[in-house]
């Protein structure tokens, strides 16, 4: 199609605006945590008491640890459980990889308040008081798909003769899974890992269903108080601004990574 | 490869796997649907269904929760397709930091981001006690954009240009081939796109919550309530009927091929 300079102009201009709508709350947040008026829209003249107050705001600190703690343990978890069963499924019968293959479906299609509702009806069905290990479940159960999905494709490219190559040399089979297999798929590992980190951090719904009311995250805190404040407290705008810094972080590692190529990178 | 049973076969490694989804994916949801057709005593019983319907303010939820999540989806698509096709044609030079742009709002809080947008509405004088509808399809829009154009994006970059091209060579008038070619080709992406925004629009009672100030009740919202008050035969008869809605959904869609790892595809 031929474009003209006015056209490929309205259609990056377009792209620009979306992109500009989509930050403006953002942008304007970030502005103002350099203020310490209550509300923003108020200019109170530079300062950064805000970023004092969050530092110095023990639930908000806790909260962001817990966030951190919650999306590493569950995600190691799920890289495990997910790579072995990504390998698992892989060399299984038609039959059982087709039954396998739909239940992995089930949490990605489900409604998330669904997967909720139905873990917490589960831990109250069995008794169990809900406290790490059921938040630990419910992040699992958010994220194990996307390793197994992110695995799979790493298998399908690699070369199926080469495991039965290492055993006709005589590696014992788990030799040959740990030094010939594993070492195929570790970017789709790493891939599911950082996928079912950036989950987890985001996640609401499944920690406020399955967590030990006592037990705050990012998402969980900052729900509460503005939902009793009406307004996020200032000193979360000082939170945004960092929580922005390290997403940008993020995003310039990622950009790196897809510039030199997803094999030789690693986060 | 050795048959006998006893050996370690690569299979074996979904084990592990298949135990936790079984436990904790498959177990949950029959306990929905025995929730759902039971009563406090554990007894069978319609009563839930019959409750639910009676009372009418269920079905404006149904309803209501039916429009925002088609109202968002269509939104998100019709903004999200210009932005996606333009990231992904080449002569118009946008880099792959550009795209993750788009991506990054994911990696910033969903509950504060949300919250950042109803501050700025409020500050610019919409106030979503007033305008609860409107705050919250904004908000909702607001929220689901990234993962509208992210499929769509991965979906388009993969589109055969000199079909296209072909058609605009032929004679064929930009929106015929917009109709004809585009769009067919298109249809993996849209399709992603539709499920990953319209399930969680009428799921999701965090948005509504925030932008509406409570005055909008969706579907998540009261699954949300019969969770508090430890309703949960009830809230287990909303779940079953999302989950009703959401296997019609991937049956009518189940012939399209879906880009079903589009969130990941990033990365």
């Amino acid at each position: 199609m031929r474009t003209s300079k006015i056209g490929n102009f309205l259609r990056k201009f377009y792209v620009y605006i979306v992109l500009f709508i989509m930050y403006a709350p953002i942008l304007v947040l970030i502005a103002f945590s350099f203020t310490d008026a209550k509300l923003i829209g108020n200019w109170n003249g530079f300062s950064l008491r805000l970023y004092l107050s969050l530092f110095r705001n023990r639930e908000i600190v806790t909260a962001a640890v817990n966030t951190f703690v919650v999306a590493f343990s569950s995600a190691a978890v799920s890289t495990v459980l997910g790579t072995l069963g990504a390998i698992g499924i892989f060399y299984s019968g038609k039959r059982s990889k087709a039954v396998m293959e739909g239940i992995g479906q089930i949490p990605i299609m489900n409604a998330e308040i669904v997967t909720a509702l139905s873990l917490t009806i589960l831990f109250v069905f069995c008794g169990v008081k809900f406290n790490f290990l059921t938040l630990l479940v419910g992040h699992v159960v958010l994220t194990i798909p996307f390793v197994v999905l992110s695995v799979r494709p790493k298998l399908m490219q690699m070369d199926p003769n080469i495991y039965e190559a290492a055993l006709d040399l005589g590696a014992t089979p788990n030799k040959a899974l740990m030094r010939v297999i594993m070492p195929e798929v570790v970017p789709g590992i790493v891939s599911g890992f950082i996928l079912s980190v950036t989950l987890s951090l985001d996640d609401y719904i499944i920690t406020a269903f399955t967590r030990d009311t006592s037990y705050q995250t990012l998402s969980t805190y900052v729900y509460g108080v503005t939902s009793k404040k009406g307004t996020l407290p200032p000193s979360l705008r000082a939170l945004t601004t960092v929580i922005t810094l390290l997403a940008l972080i993020v995003l310039l590692a990622a950009n790196r990574r897809s510039k030199l190529g997803p094999k030789k990178n690693k986060h | 490869m050795q048959k006998n049973s006893l050996h370690f076969q690569r299979k074996f490694l979904a084990i592990p796997y298949m135990i936790f989804m079984v436990l904790f994916v498959v177990v949950p949801l029959l306990l929905i649907i025995a929730y759902a057709a039971t009563d406090q005593s554990g007894m069978p019983s319609v009563e839930n269904l019959m409750s639910f319907f009676r009372d009418s303010n269920n079905i404006n939820t149904l309803i209501i929760s039916l429009f925002i999540g088609l109202g968002n989806t269509v939104l998100c698509l019709l903004a999200g397709y210009p932005v996606a096709y333009f990231l992904a044609k080449k002569d118009l030079g946008f880099t792959m930091a550009t795209v993750l742009l788009f991506v990054m709002p994911m990696w910033i809080n969903f509950v504060l981001r949300t919250a950042a947008t109803r501050d700025l509405l409020f500050w610019l004088g919409l106030n979503g006690g007033d305008h609860p509808y409107l705050t919250t399809m904004i908000g909702m829009v607001y929220n689901y954009l990234p993962f509208t154009i992210l499929p769509l994006y991965t979906t388009m970059i993969k589109m055969d240009q000199s079909q296209i091209e072909a058609s605009c060579d032929l004679g064929a008038t930009p929106p015929q081939t917009f109709v004809k070619i585009i769009l067919p080709m298109t249809m993996p992406g849209i399709v992603s796109a539709a499920t990953m925004v319209f399930m969680p629009t009428m799921s999701s009672y965090v948005i509504s919550d925030v932008m509406g100030e409570r005055k909008i009740s969706l579907i998540g919202n009261s699954i949300q309530l019969y969770f508090d008050q430890g309703l949960w035969h009830m809230g287990s008869l909303v779940a079953l009927i999302m989950l009703i809605m959401i296997v019609i959904g991937s049956f009518a869609t189940r012939n399209i091929k879906t880009e079903d790892d589009a969130r990941g595809g990033l990365w």
